[in-house]
């Protein structure tokens, strides 16, 4: 059976800036950059683009990136909320207008500057505190990494998740990184012991379960799969996508519902796979999103490379590893660039472009064959992802 | 309380009741007149059967640690002042769907590090107090019994 998005459309084109800790040109510059390093990558010009999509949270409106790149008619735009759950959603929004016919190529990007505010949303807070926040925040819960070090404790506590398996992962990430010479921690190795003697941030989480402070932005095209063929970069075909804000579900502070450590990944899944060829035992590489360490083994369970529980033991010693035992071992290869926790967070958006190059063979920690590639959204806030495939 | 802690907006027009009772020294949380559903935090409509009517219903103030976190600066300053502090997210007693986001104190008006948190325990029972950090605006945080 036929599916109107399966397979129609391709990401033709990738491009970013530099990742660094502070960069010294404003956030529209460096979004400008990165769409043109997209567009130069697949072949296209900013006369080829009708499509704009991008963050809620980003900085630069639509209006301003189409003046500056001196785009024709945009035809179609739009935008996703939620932060880190967006990237996937943005990039599966620009697919289905093309699909559809409401645009032929679309670009999505995110530029974020740590030091800016309007790009950090826990740096405004006020003395007063309204909406859901109102109900976490003046009790001292006022970072996400303490939002999320609560249900790590919950989930430490349900099924005897470990600080040395979380710790395997950031590990495992930062070798990853170590490999990548455009991520920021590029020339800084880490061993479990760094990871375990790191100071605290919110216990149970330590330093090096957070994602780094970046600047930077990535990009990315989409067109169609047949224009894509024409391109001269290798076509990386958007084979599913799917967002969800699962029932009851409180963004960050997910506390409220039934059963908290059901997050959003589970909801994103059942559409990802109702709608794909493949499964979770057919993917190569998996890009999962990684504000904090402990979102990759929710992330795993949640989109079902293990059961319930399970995601923390699955990713003990060297099984994330692009050259660990793989899917026929019972690993996965997960962030071989270094994701969020060690070559750049862009609210997960370079973790779209690693899926892309997993796909092209072009990553610097390359998975040997990699055909079906997975980047997942947030975990923990309304999310969304994306099934890459190569095609063949 | 300290200077510069966060203050819940209680005007919030979905809130204001709860932050009205919290002021009188009540847990009170929305119960929903068609089908009898509790539901926190607060907003206009039962999720359950989509009705508007509800009635703020008492809670008997007693729950269970879920589960808690001790934050390290860097942090606001009236925070960063009491580092390491905790945070504690408590279940309800009467219903296990029910939770509260809070911290685990010796008194009312205690600092948020006067209890060590190395001796905090999921599955604690904890007692709400409410700690009026200003005039108008008291906030339930909780003892052990």
């Amino acid at each position: 059976m036929t599916h109107p998005l399966r397979d129609r459309t391709a990401i033709a084109g990738i491009g970013h800036t530099e990742y660094a800790k502070a960069i010294d040109r404003p956030e529209k510059v460096l979004a400008l950059e990165a769409i043109l390093a997209a567009l130069a990558d697949a072949g296209l010009s900013p006369d080829d683009v009708d499509g704009l999509a991008s963050y809620t949270m980003e900085a630069t409106e639509e209006i301003e990136i189409a003046r500056n790149l001196g785009l024709s008619d945009v035809t179609w735009f739009g935008q996703v909320g939620y932060g880190g759950g967006a990237g996937c959603g943005v990039v599966g929004q620009a697919a289905m207008a093309v699909a559809t016919g409401q645009c032929r190529v679309a670009v999505a990007w995110r530029a974020r500057k740590r030091g800016a505010v309007a790009s950090r949303p826990w740096a405004g807070v006020r003395h007063r505190v309204y909406g859901n926040h109102q109900w976490s925040r003046p009790f001292g819960l006022l970072r996400p990494v303490d939002e999320i070090a609560m249900l790590t404790r919950r989930y430490q506590h349900e099924f005897g998740a470990t600080r040395e398996q979380l710790g395997a992962v950031a590990v495992t990430v930062r070798r990853h990184a170590n490999r990548n010479p455009d991520a920021m921690m590029h020339t800084k190795p880490m061993s479990i012991d760094d990871y375990l003697a790191a100071r605290w941030i919110s216990e149970p989480l330590c330093l090096f379960d957070n994602c780094l402070e970046s600047d930077g932005a990535a990009a990315v095209v989409v067109t169609s799969a047949d224009r894509a063929r024409d391109l001269p970069s290798t076509p990386v075909l958007i084979h599913g996508f799917a967002q969800s804000i699962p029932r009851q579900h409180q963004t960050m502070t997910n506390y409220f519902g039934d059963d908290p450590l059901v997050g959003p990944s589970y909801a994103c899944a059942d559409l990802l796979w109702r709608n794909a060829l493949v499964g979770p035992g057919d993917v190569d590489v998996a890009q999962l999103y990684d504000a904090f360490s402990p979102l990759i083994p929710l992330s795993l369970e949640g989109y079902g490379f293990c059961g319930r529980g399970e995601g923390a033991a699955f990713g003990a010693g060297n099984a994330l590893a692009f050259d660990g035992p793989g899917r026929q071992g019972g690993g996965l290869p997960v962030n071989t660039s270094g994701g969020g926790m060690s070559e750049a967070y862009l609210h997960g958006f370079n973790l779209i472009v690693e899926g892309v190059r997993q796909i092209r063979g072009t990553s610097y920690s390359q998975v040997s064959g990699a055909e079906t590639s997975l980047v997942t959204s947030g975990e923990g806030v309304p999310t969304s992802a994306l099934l890459l495939r190569a095609d063949r | 309380m300290i200077d510069g802690m966060l203050v819940p907006g209680a005007e919030d027009p979905d809130a204001a009741a709860f932050w009205q009772w919290c002021a009188k020294g009540e847990l009170r949380i929305q119960m929903c007149t068609s089908c009898d559903a509790r539901r926190f935090p607060p907003r206009p409509m039962c999720p359950a059967c989509r009705s508007f009517d509800h009635v703020w219903t008492p809670l008997s103030g007693r729950g269970t640690v879920w589960s808690f976190v001790v934050p390290h600066p860097p942090l606001l300053a009236a925070y960063g002042d009491q580092a390491p502090y905790n945070v504690i997210v408590v279940t309800a007693d009467e219903d296990p769907a029910i939770r509260f986001v809070g911290n685990l104190v010796t008194a009312a008006d205690a600092r948020l590090d006067a209890i060590d948190p190395a001796s905090i325990v999921i599955g604690e029972p904890v007692t709400v107090v409410f700690d009026r950090i200003d005039e108008a605006v008291a906030v339930p945080r909780w003892t052990r019994p």
